[in-house]
């Protein structure tokens, strides 16, 4: 029984049965609402937020003219969107740069959740942004963490200053000295791994807020979190005012409804999230991305970035222009497919794609499924590749026997490839819908 | 912005412990509507997940009347006994020579579980050996050399980046040699949707089949509690991988209760066996279902 769907279909459920109808009445809404909490729930987000979530939409939707209006449903659904997006945050905002230098950024969070990685992707993108800086090892708790950091600190060549086991209270302020003197615009801070109701622990955090006054304190927390989310952020968000969060592991298949709690918690923005473990694995938080996601959207807009991050500038621009005009074929496929490789593959991929989300697992999918694909398309003429319609039966079974596949497998191609270009005009033109 | 300002009204209360919710819930004098709205947040915070929640509570909804349970107390007692069957199980008892793989997603605690385990097994009289398979996270075997040293036990480890199923290979050589009996493989942190890291998994694990056949093997998956449904997920694909035995569930310690074992239960009969309350090398214990459905509860 597939008792744990994800959000995204839970909510294309919910509304499933409204859809397309016009005027909804006031009991068929709180039905709907009730299966949204259901599936809020389902993927951790807070039971208050949840209920607090509902109440606001539901009221909001009785309130104005939607019920009795022409498509309601899609109306309704817009509102559950943008409410959603309103409550993570309007846009997305960068990490604050001090007046008098350098930067100081308070790495903070629970045992595990991933503040040592981060630390490396902010140092990575910060050099990026043309910084100079300086990786402050203040775990002096856990077995070999100043060790992962120098380790992290090579990989992202950034410097790391460390003082082994002292008071991290101490070493932090030489940190910032340090960066003074030599030049460093930008500290990080990495300090351990703790729990939200460690008194003597969160007191250091506090001291060490009280020395360097550090320009951020960021909360580096888990996306899988479940209901506690709530009390780890607020408590934190108490003791510590913190500036912002930052999510980890989004490049797991959590729905990630503590993104949703903390947000509505501590009203901090989210400002980048993990997405693997490799350093360059960070984003930029886009909460109308994340909303979309939840929604079961796809995040088309990410997977464009990320081609265009992957493809030259140049190229997305003549890709962006023949969907436009159509004239996308199949030879642009095949670029598209050799360029997937270099987007991390395609796994990564398939949870962005609208109307795939949710619905193909990782198990449907295989690399050599891909080297069939562009087996099939070398095996086409120039011709055929650009006006992919006049492939007909017999040409086919000629594709099929010069590329070792079936002519069943030409055809599954050809089809998904005309689908894929119909949903590609729609995003380009903003004329996409929510799939439901 | 209101919707702030209510929540965190509402939060006051939230933040008083999981517990608190329940005493809430069993303190209304009738079993009416607002009982079951109490125990549906209660469980909720707990972690159960909402169909765990609304199973147990139709479950109690047709045995409170069936019973003529009319005291809160009561209740507890039948709710109890409802969260207990769900996660009681019946462990066998390990043959030495026993190995054990540890498994899981990045940052649950894999590495501190096998210091303690080590620590565990040194103290009932065993001898371990441990194999530092993560070969890839940055300084993942300095880690565990450092707990190898606490609990007073070998380590086998190669240079990062090497073949983990070849650690564990030479593992399995030294301590067949050597008569060690207890091995415990540790092993890199991996999202269960990350397909090739699980065939790197599923080939740890081939590995120790063709290697130690006969031997006593568990193969444990290690759980966050603060973690919410995805575990369910994890445990899942996790178990469709290697055929996981059961769970060590750790940060007990936290406010999070772990209740998603619970609604992990519903769908595998996979026993907890181990839970994490600390970061001390002594702060793992043999999980017990009736204590630890009492520290939720009271
Ligand atoms: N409070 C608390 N912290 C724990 C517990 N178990 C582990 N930790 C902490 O959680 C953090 C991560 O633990 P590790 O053992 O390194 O986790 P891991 O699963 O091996 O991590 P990776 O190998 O990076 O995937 C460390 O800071 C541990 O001290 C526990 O039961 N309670
Ligand atoms: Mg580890």
């Amino acid at each position: 029984m597939a008792l744990f769907k994800t959000l995204s279909l839970k909510i294309n459920h919910a509304f499933s049965k409204i859809k397309n109808k016009s005027g909804l009445t006031e009991l068929e809404l709180k039905e709907a609402m009730r299966e949204v909490r259901m599936a809020l729930l389902e993927a951790d987000v807070n039971f208050l937020v949840a209920k607090e979530f509902i109440n606001k939409v539901t009221s909001k939707a009785i309130g104005s003219d939607i019920l009795r209006g022409l498509n309601s449903s899609q109306q309704v659904i817009k509102l559950v969107n943008d409410e959603l997006v309103e409550l993570m945050g309007s846009r997305f905002s960068k990490l604050m740069v001090s007046d008098s230098l350098p930067s100081v950024y308070m790495m903070c969070g629970l045992q595990g959740s991933g503040k040592t990685t981060m630390c490396g992707k902010l140092a990575k993108i910060l050099a990026k942004d043309n910084k100079k800086v300086l990786l402050a090892a203040c775990d002096i708790y856990r077995p070999a963490a100043i060790k992962q950091l120098q380790i992290i600190g090579e990989r992202s060549k950034t410097q790391v200053f460390e003082k082994g086991q002292i008071d991290p209270i101490i070493i932090s302020k030489q940190a910032v000295e340090y960066a003074k003197t030599n030049g460093y615009d930008t500290v990080i801070l990495d300090t351990a791994g703790r729990l939200h109701i460690d008194e003597k622990l969160m007191e250091e955090l506090r001291s060490i807020k009280l020395a360097v006054k550090p320009t951020e304190i960021l909360l580096v927390v888990d996306s899988m979190l479940g209901q506690d989310s709530v009390n780890v952020a607020d408590r934190f968000n108490q003791d510590l005012d913190i500036s912002g969060v930052i999510l980890t592991k989004l490049d797991g298949d959590t729905r990630g409804g503590a993104a949703l709690s903390i947000k509505a918690i501590c009203g901090k923005p989210i400002k980048y999230v993990g997405i693997g473990e490799k350093l360059e694995d960070i984003e930029p938080f886009h909460p109308d991305r994340m909303a979309s996601r939840i929604l079961g959207m796809g995040d088309v807009l990410t997977l464009i970035e990320k081609a265009q991050d992957a493809i030259s500038e140049e190229n997305a621009k003549k890709i962006a222009k023949k969907i436009k005009n159509s004239s996308f074929d199949l030879e642009d496929y095949l670029d598209q497919l050799n360029g997937i490789k270099k987007m991390g593959g395609m796994k990564d991929m398939l949870d962005m794609i609208p109307g795939l989300s949710g619905k193909v697992s990782a198990k449907d999918i295989d690399d050599k499924s891909f080297d069939r694909t562009k087996a099939i398309i070398y095996s086409m003429t120039p011709e055929e590749r650009h006006k992919p319609e006049i492939i007909k039966a017999s040409r086919r079974k000629r594709i099929s026997k010069g590329s070792g596949t079936s002519v069943q497998e030409v055809n599954k191609l050809l089809n998904q490839f005309e689908q894929m270009k119909l949903m590609m005009k729609k995003v380009s033109s903003g004329k996409f819908k929510f799939p439901f | 912005m209101g919707f702030f300002l209510k929540l965190k009204e509402g939060l006051k209360k939230t933040r008083e412990s999981i517990s608190r919710k329940f005493f809430e819930a069993f303190k209304t004098k009738e079993l009416d509507q607002k009982f079951y709205d109490a125990l549906e947040v209660a469980l909720i915070s707990a972690d159960m997940g909402y169909i765990a929640t609304e199973n147990i509570l139709n479950r109690l909804r047709t045995e409170i009347p069936s019973k003529k349970i009319s005291k809160p107390e009561e209740a507890k007692t039948l709710l109890k006994k409802i969260l207990l069957e769900t996660i009681d199980y019946e462990i066998p008892n390990y043959e030495f020579p026993l190995l054990i793989l540890i498994s899981g997603v990045n940052g649950v605690g894999k590495t501190t579980a096998v210091g303690k385990l080590a620590k565990l097994f040194v103290s009932q009289g065993k001898s371990v050996v441990i194999a530092a398979a993560d070969t890839f996270r940055a300084a993942a075997s300095e880690q565990l050399e450092i707990w190898a040293e606490r609990a007073g036990v070998r380590v086998i480890s190669h240079s990062e980046g090497s073949d983990p199923a070849a650690v564990v290979f030479d593992t399995l050589i030294s301590a067949k040699t050597k008569g060690t009996q207890v091995i415990i493989v540790d092993t890199a942190g991996r999202l269960h949707n990350k397909k090739n890291l699980m065939e790197e998994l599923k080939k740890i694990n081939r590995v120790i089949d063709r290697e130690l056949p006969n031997s006593d093997r568990r193969n444990l998956i290690v759980l966050d509690a603060t973690t919410g449904q995805n575990a369910v997920r994890q445990v899942e694909v996790f178990n469709e991988a290697i055929e996981i035995d059961g769970i060590i569930l750790t940060k007990l310690d936290g406010t999070a209760k772990g209740g998603v074992v619970m609604a992990i239960a519903e769908e595998q009969n996979i026993p907890v066996y181990y839970a994490g309350v600390g970061e001390g090398i002594d702060d793992l214990i043999p999980f017990d279902a009736k204590d630890f459905i009492d520290a939720i509860l009271d």
